[in-house]
């Protein structure tokens, strides 16, 4: 069984939103209709997006870490988000595994935000009902556009390719490989949701600086040592003996 | 049951897809933009440019929101008869008005004193064209943004490389190993750059941020050094010192390509002091850079030609001519200059471990050297000298404002310049790499006239109004020695002014001094706010008058496309398109985005028709030129040359037939030309077809070492990119700086500083790189003033220019001042509460966040998130004026007079840099009973004619959005 | 999380409409069994009754309006066979229609004898239907109850004392309802009303009790460690990635200060247990039909006040998400 998914690189995220707009952009004009925007100009706005960069301090100074964490709906394998909703507008695709909300049935009724433990989902203050990240089911699998193309489009935007998509469930997918080479691992694994989406940790590089490394061979200062310049009329051992 | 959602279909709509390049920044990705039913659905990087390859960034795929924003401008506007300026109240006119209005004052001006228009421009992309007006108009007062941006970077290392980071050159991550960061939040080339150091960290390769913040591309260095704002001067020297202790360079490379070896004059007295030692080969007159300096061969213990065959030069050591003179070589002077330079000295100034310094110095020389990489690329020197690889030494450096935005950035670059150079890595794989058109000779030949008779009626100006002095000799002087531009650039005050220095424009021009002006005419500028330095006076000054009763500025244009701080100012008011509604052309004459392997230009071509009455900039200087009767806009009778824009772009030459013009790509008859060839009138039409991007990869012989790889720089001579084919030398030790010392010491026989300037010259002007506290640090009290305060730029807002975007103004709606938490505690200023910051010039309340991230003297902040009440179509109470606030309140545009009353500008006495990061303050909690807004506040702005009303709420959908949106436009 | 008022009022009243019907009920069933008196049908239980309906449609009403979408609310029925939501949305109406026909029938004075038992001992139709009535009741507070106790990582709700509280909490109120109804209606039961309200809402206040004493030790499961999967002892958000609004940072918090929070809560105790008790039984004493009253709307503000703390105490692990705007 298919289970696809986004697998997000910690280790080089920057933190810039391209995800979050292009996110909010293809999806505004897409099948769900718009993502609206209340007091778009004024006081207080607020808004729908399926997808949001947050940023962690990680430690004290000055071993401070900055980590700046891009969440979406995780397309949980076990999606507490739908056995909750009463009309059955929140489902889990059987062929993909993407979870989805039903636009025509759902109610409006939030208690499957209440019980998505990660905050994945958003209602459409103007148009009443559930939204949250469709994986671009959308453009995933629109034969209009080129094989290249079909994927996310937080995807398509991440200038550090940070955000990786595919089957988790194909050990030899590129997500696959990723997250069992990488350490990969999911959010709140205490309440077995089993997210589909994995984030791969940071990584540090280091050098190591042996003693033997400082020294050069042909070390350049060698190379400016000026001859022997001794004058020529000062006495020798040669002005005193004959052997 | 109803019918079921199906989550795949398409909405219904005419789909259309059209490339162009994006503007939502400077950095210049090809975009794809989807229209449904002529609407915009989908806008994404191009995945077939060379640039972005398919990637966007948050601005760019919020483009949307920028093109429907309700604060655009869409009718020329005159400020009211009797409204005040900075009120914003302004009434509707045609544009016939318009031109009539400003043909007749400029007509006027450039009859009788040309100086008196001047026009700046912000971050425009058009240069070339901006540039060439006012070359054309006879004006020297003209510049882009450069001065108060990054033009230390870009004078630091094109006068000791010949190229520079910027947007002229950059790190190869492609190929390096370690990577060290100075002072980048994130830059113009932002995607790329993104791009390039994931791709770099997925390969294992090792990244060093110098930063006193971590936050966008630092969080994720490996190592992450703190270092207070200002000092990296202190530690570059440092490691510079380091290397040469430890024998940590590259010294073939030194001697070979750099100046390393020749020798200089060290007599103090003589008029060659500190010049270089040079032989009498006779100068070809088409030469810029003789090869005429000395070196003291080692085999043979004498002084011969530099470079000649068979020998090896001294780097050290002392010398004497054969005529008495005693000599050095630069590197000599180098070593003797860093040797108080300690790391446990550096320690103290920068605020950063001894161990730390030492270690990054030998992680620098040990990487540099142990890890070098050959590849199998042959290649011919300049001097015929053939090699079978090219080496390359894999430590590649970036830096950007955080060095240059000080008023010591010149010389801390020049350092860094150096740095670079001595671990080998100039244009090599994995160091630094140029682009086209560089490397440059140093400098390079652009040149200003260089005295006032360069400006006369109803004549172009006698050179560039911007350029590289290579000598006293070149500044843009009176016989007084006083300044002929507005700005004061290429004169004393500022010599190697490059690229102006607009943060002053206003201030001098309100002062007249040195001069009064006319027409003031601002170009994608925000001085009313965020590129003015001392903002809350600046403003007043836009609106002071004389005893008369006249402004001082009498005349102000803004051509801007939306409802900005600066368009309350304006007298006259001419509404641009957006950057999808026009065509542009990024330029080989201008700022092109060249790659590593060979030349790009690239254009945009139209999407949309333009909104309202909205009209190109680049139109508009087309149509003025023209009824101007500007020489290069028309023809011999006198008649119009250029229908418009794109006209102008396919038809213009540089010089008749010159085969040069604003585009490189598909030139000759057929488009069978590139770089140089006759015109072509289907160039557009190629563009459009090649996703609107050229792009020549050169032979990989050709890619590297182009200071001195005889191929290329044949190459760029033949398609002109380059006027002499010569090597250029890396300028370790910089003869300029000193010639410029020498006029300040009386021994130079040209132009010498007028006697109050001399001692700054003489001090600034060190051929060799020291570190000096930035000027504002000498004016200030540190123990009353003991924090930094810097900003950086938010990577999903350009400037203050996406306040009025929907999308993007929830992501910043308005900004914190973070600080240390130790910091904030000791003034007893919470985290999320109200402070004071203070600095000498002013101050202003804001918010505080704690922040483990930031080094405990410094404080930051976002740039130009906050914003004046009622700019941008937001309301008046809007959080980004009521929560945000904006730094620049606090930062002077000038030093403190002198006893004179004199005053100079607040920027790098070698450059005119703005020293935006060299300000002191000091926080303090806002009282209890203060309101919780930011402070200082201004009036409102009310929304002006043509903007539209602020829709309650927005629902964007492709294809509907305009038929369903409320609300009509302001009359 | 964000107490909604329209859940309170839809849990609260209908608990009311609950615990009043239960009340009817049992009082017929005494009186079945021969311990309390018969009452009028259409005086008391059919009234009665009548009143607990109007609270369960008053529930209903006010459930509208949580709902984006009310003009679909009739699909809110689909799932049934895992949703406790589209459970209660059966559970709720099929109530409603019980009480209904109960109510008729008491009003209406339609009932049949179905048997009788030698010692006196009547099955009436009515009591068929009430005996359904009662089990639907129970469905419909285990359905309501489940609503919270089922969301495990809402730890203060997952918990079987979440389902006693509501069936208690419900009982009690619509026993004091019944009290004071009882009181003008069927003056001899009001003592029988009044002493099991006494018992119903110390069981409740016991419930309730330990289940704050419970909330007040939980250990919260979810961390921010957990949250994004970094180990280490100090992690802090500094942003949550946008400075403007959205459902995440308005639905899943109180808003208030801990200050509020810990008035509500000992506000709440009082009104709901104490002080309705010592009015009852005042009024009780008195036989004053007010002071009833009185202690039936006291308890009931005291529930709103219970329910608007339950949801307020209820930290959702979403929240770790969104702490932090800069
Ligand atoms: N404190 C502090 N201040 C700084 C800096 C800092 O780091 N700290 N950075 C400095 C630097 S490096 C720079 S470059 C400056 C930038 O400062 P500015 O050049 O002032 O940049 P913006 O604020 O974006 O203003 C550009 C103007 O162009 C308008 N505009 C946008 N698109 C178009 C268009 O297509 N056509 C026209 N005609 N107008 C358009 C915008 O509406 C806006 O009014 O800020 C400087 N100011
Ligand atoms: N998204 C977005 N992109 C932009 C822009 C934008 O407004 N928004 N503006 C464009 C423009 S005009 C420019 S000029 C570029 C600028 O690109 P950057 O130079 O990357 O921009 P800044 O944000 O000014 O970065 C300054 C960095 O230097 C650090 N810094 C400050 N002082 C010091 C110091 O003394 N030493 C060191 N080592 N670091 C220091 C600051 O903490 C900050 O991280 O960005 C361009 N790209
Ligand atoms: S993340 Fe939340 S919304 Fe998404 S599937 Fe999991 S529980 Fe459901
Ligand atoms: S809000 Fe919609 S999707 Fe969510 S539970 Fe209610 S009906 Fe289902
Ligand atoms: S997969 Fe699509 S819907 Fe989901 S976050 Fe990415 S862009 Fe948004
Ligand atoms: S686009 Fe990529 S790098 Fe940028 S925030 Fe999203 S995941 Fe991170
Ligand atoms: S980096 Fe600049 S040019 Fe590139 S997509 Fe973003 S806004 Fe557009
Ligand atoms: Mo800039």
């Amino acid at each position: 069984m298919t289970q696809l998914a986004l697998v997000i690189d910690l280790n080089v995220c920057v933190g810039c939103h391209a995800c979050v707009t292009s996110c909010k952009e293809w999806n505004t004009s897409g099948s769900a209709g718009f993502l609206v925007d209340e007091n778009p100009y004024d006081k207080d706005p607020t808004g729908t997006f399926f997808n949001r960069v947050q940023t962690f301090e990680v430690g004290e100074y000055p071993n401070t870490e900055t980590v700046h964490f891009p969440k979406s709906c995780l397309h949980c394998e076990d999606p507490p988000c739908v056995p909750v909703c009463p009309t059955g507008a929140s489902y889990k695709r059987e062929q993909d595994g993407i979870v989805l909300v039903d636009y025509d049935k759902c109610i409006g009724c939030r208690y499957c935000s209440w019980a998505c433990p990660y905050g994945m989902r958003e209602i459409d203050e103007k148009q009443k009902v559930m939204k949250k990240c469709t994986l671009c089911v959308d453009r995933i699998y629109d034969e209009s556009l080129p094989e290249s193309e079909r994927k996310p489009a937080c995807v398509l935007a991440c200038p550090t390719n940070a955000r990786l998509f595919g089957d988790v469930h194909d050990s030899e997918s590129e997500v696959s490989v990723a997250i069992r080479e990488q350490g990969g691992y999911t959010l709140m694994p205490e309440w077995g949701t089993k997210p589909a989406n994995h984030y791969l940790p940071r990584r540090r590089n280091r050098k190591y600086i042996h003693d033997d490394e400082l020294v050069r061979a042909d070390n350049p200062l060698k190379k400016e040592q000026r001859g022997p310049s001794a004058p020529v009329d000062e006495p020798t051992l040669d002005d005193s003996t004959s052997w | 049951m109803s019918t079921v959602h199906d989550p795949l279909k398409p909405p219904a709509g005419r789909i259309e897809v059209k490339n162009t390049t994006c503007y939502m920044c400077a950095c210049r990705c090809g975009i794809r933009v989807t229209l449904r039913d002529g609407e915009i659905r989908y806008i994404q990087g191009n995945p077939d440019h060379p640039l972005n390859q398919g990637v966007i960034c948050a601005k760019g795929a919020s483009g949307i929101m920028k093109q429907y924003s309700p604060a655009r401008l869409t009718k020329p506007l005159r400020r009211k008869d009797g409204a005040e300026r900075g009120d914003a109240e302004f009434e509707p006119i045609s544009w016939d008005e318009a031109f009539e209005m400003l043909t007749a004052r400029l007509k006027k001006i450039r009859a009788t004193d040309p100086k008196k228009f001047a026009l700046f421009t912000g971050r425009d992309q058009m240069q070339a064209l901006t540039g060439l007006f006012a070359k054309q108009f006879g004006t020297p007062n003209y510049a882009a943004h450069g001065g108060f941006c990054s033009v230390n970077m870009a004078t630091g290392m094109i006068y000791t490389l010949g190229g520079s980071f910027w947007e002229f050159g950059g790190p190869d991550l492609e190929r390096a190993k370690l990577f060290v960061m100075l002072g980048t939040a994130e830059d113009h080339h932002s995607n790329p750059l993104k791009m390039a150091i994931s791709k770099f960290k997925r390969k294992g390769g090792r990244f060093i941020s110098v930063n006193p913040v971590r936050s966008g591309y630092s969080a994720i260095a490996d190592e992450w050094v703190p270092v207070k704002p200002g000092t990296d001067g202190a530690l570059l020297l440092a490691i510079i010192h380091e290397l040469i202790r430890t024998g940590l360079y590259d010294r073939d490379f030194l001697v070979q390509y750099s100046n390393a070896a020749e020798l200089v004059s060290v007599e103090e007295q003589s008029d060659d002091s500190g010049l270089f030692v040079r032989t009498d080969i006779p100068r070809d007159p088409d030469c810029f850079d003789p090869q005429d300096r000395v070196w003291w061969d080692r085999l043979s213990d004498k002084p011969v030609a530099a470079r000649t065959e068979n020998t090896d030069p001294y780097l050290l050591g002392e010398f004497t001519m054969a005529d008495g003179r005693r000599v050095k070589p630069a590197f000599q002077l180098l070593k003797e200059r860093v040797e108080s330079y300690t790391p446990a000295w550096a320690s103290e100034v920068t605020g950063i471990p001894e161990q730390t310094i030492q270690r990054l110095a030998y992680e620098m020389g040990i990487t540099a050297r142990d890890e070098q990489i050959e590849l199998p690329i042959a290649w011919t020197d300049v001097w015929g000298k053939d090699h079978e690889t090219v080496t390359g030494n894999p430590v590649a450096f970036h830096a950007m404002r955080g060095l240059a935005a000080h008023s010591n950035g010149f010389q801390t670059i020049r350092a860094l310049s150096i740095l670079m150079s001595m671990l080998g890595t100039i244009d090599r794989p994995g160091g630094f790499r140029h682009k086209a058109p560089f490397p440059r000779p140093i400098p390079p030949c652009a040149k200003t006239p260089d005295s006032p008779a360069g400006v006369k009626p109803d004549t172009p100006l006698a050179g560039m109004p911007l350029g590289w002095p290579a000598g006293p000799d070149d500044l843009f002087v009176d016989e007084r020695g006083e300044p002929v531009r507005i700005d004061k650039a290429f004169s004393w005050e500022h010599p190697l002014a490059a690229h102006g220095l607009m943060q002053n424009v206003i201030t001098n021009a309100w002062r007249q001094d040195p001069y009064a002006i006319d027409t003031l005419l601002i170009f994608m500028s925000n001085m009313a706010w965020n590129s003015t330095m001392n903002t809350s006076e600046v403003r007043k000054m836009l609106n002071d008058k004389d005893d008369n009763g006249e402004y001082r500025i009498p005349f102000l244009v803004v051509c801007d496309s939306f409802q900005s701080e600066m368009v309350a100012f304006a007298d006259l008011v001419l509404p641009d398109t957006t950057y999808l509604e026009r065509h542009d052309v990024m330029s080989m004459l201008d700022r092109p985005i060249s790659e590593y392997d060979g030349p790009v230009d690239s254009v945009r071509i139209p999407v949309l028709p333009p909104k309202g009455e909205c009209k190109p900039f680049q139109d508009v200087l087309v149509e003025l030129a023209s009824r101007l009767h500007l020489p290069a806009f028309v023809n011999a009778d006198g008649s119009r040359r250029f229908r418009d824009y794109p006209d102008f772009i396919v038809n213009y030459e540089t010089e008749p037939g010159s085969g040069i013009g604003f585009l490189a790509g598909w030139r000759g008859k057929g488009g069978e030309k590139f770089m140089k060839g006759e015109p072509n009138p289907n160039q557009w039409k190629m563009y459009e077809k090649n996703n609107c991007v050229f792009h020549y990869e050169m032979p990989k012989s050709f890619q590297y070492m182009r200071n001195w790889n005889r191929g290329y720089l044949n190459w760029a001579q033949e398609h002109r990119l380059l006027r002499y084919a010569e090597p250029i030398n890396i300028h370790l030790y910089s003869e300029v700086l000193q010639k410029f010392r020498l006029a300040a010491r009386g021994q130079w026989d040209g132009k010498q500083p007028p006697d109050r300037l001399r001692s700054r010259v003489e001090t600034y002007f060190d051929p060799l790189p020291f570190y000096f506290e930035p000027l504002e640090a000498h004016f200030t009290d540190k123990h009353l003033y003991p924090l930094s305060a810097i900003t950086q730029r938010p990577m999903a807002m350009y400037h203050s220019w996406d306040s009025q975007n929907a999308w993007l103004r929830q992501i910043h709606t308005y900004n914190y001042m973070y600080v240390h938490p130790q910091t904030a505690r000791a003034q007893g200023i919470d985290d999320g509460g109200w402070m004071w910051v203070e600095s000498m010039h002013g101050r202003l309340r804001c918010l505080c966040r704690y922040s483990e991230a930031v080094e405990p003297g410094t404080v930051w902040t976002w740039n130009a998130v906050g914003k004046a009440r009622g700019a941008w179509g937001l309301s008046a109470d809007a959080n980004e004026s009521r929560q945000g606030f904006l730094l620049n309140h606090l930062i002077a545009e000038e030093l403190p007079a002198n006893e004179h009353g004199a005053h100079l500008s607040n920027s790098d006495p070698v450059t005119g840099q703005a020293g935006w990061f060299d300000v002191r303050v000091r926080i303090s909690p806002a009282a209890a009973d203060e309101p919780p807004v930011s402070w200082p506040q201004f009036d409102a702005m009310p929304a002006v004619p043509g903007t539209a009303k602020r829709p309650k709420w927005l629902g964007y959908f492709a294809g509907l959005f305009t038929a369903a949106r409320k609300g009509g436009t302001t009359k | 999380m964000n107490p909604a008022f329209s859940v309170i009022f839809l849990t609260t009243l209908i608990g009311v409409g609950q615990g009043m019907f239960l009340a009817m009920f049992t009082g017929q069933s005494y009186s079945a069994l021969e311990l309390l008196p018969l009452q009028n049908g259409a005086g008391f239980y059919g009234a009665g009754s009548f009143i607990a309906l109007a609270f369960l449609v008053a529930g209903l009403v006010a459930s509208f309006f949580h709902l984006g979408r009310p003009e679909r609310a009739w699909r809110s029925a689909a799932q049934w066979r895992t949703s406790w939501l589209s459970r209660e949305v059966l559970a709720l109406p099929a109530l409603m229609g019980l009480v209904f026909v109960y109510a008729l029938m008491h009003y209406l004075g339609w009932d049949i004898l179905l048997f009788s038992s030698r010692a006196g001992a009547r099955l009436q139709l009515t009591l068929v239907v009430g005996v359904l009535g009662m089990l639907m009741t129970f469905v419909l507070f285990v359905c309501t109850g489940m609503i919270y106790a089922g969301i495990k990582f809402l730890q203060e709700w997952a918990s079987p004392l979440t389902v006693v509280n509501y069936i208690l909490l419900g009982t009690a109120s619509g026993f004091t309802l019944s009290t004071a109804f009882a009181s003008v209606s069927a003056p001899e039961l009001m003592r029988f009303y009044g002493i099991w309200t006494l018992i119903i809402t110390l069981f409740a206040f016991c419930s309730r009790g330990l289940s704050l004493l419970r909330n007040a030790r939980i250990k919260a499961k979810s961390t921010i460690q957990t949250a994004i999967g970094i180990r280490h002892s100090k992690i802090e958000q500094k942003s949550m990635g946008f400075m403007a609004g959205a459902m995440t940072t308005r639905d899943f918090f109180h808003h208030q200060t801990q200050w509020f929070l810990k008035n509500v809560k000992w506000v709440f105790l009082v009104l709901t247990f104490p002080l309705p008790m010592l009015l009852l039984w005042i009024g009780m004493e008195n036989e004053s039909t007010y002071l009833l009253l009185a202690a039936f709307i006291v308890q009931y503000l005291g529930l709103i006040a219970e329910r608007w703390f339950f949801f307020a105490q209820a930290n959702h692990p979403q929240n770790l998400y969104y702490q932090t705007v800069s």
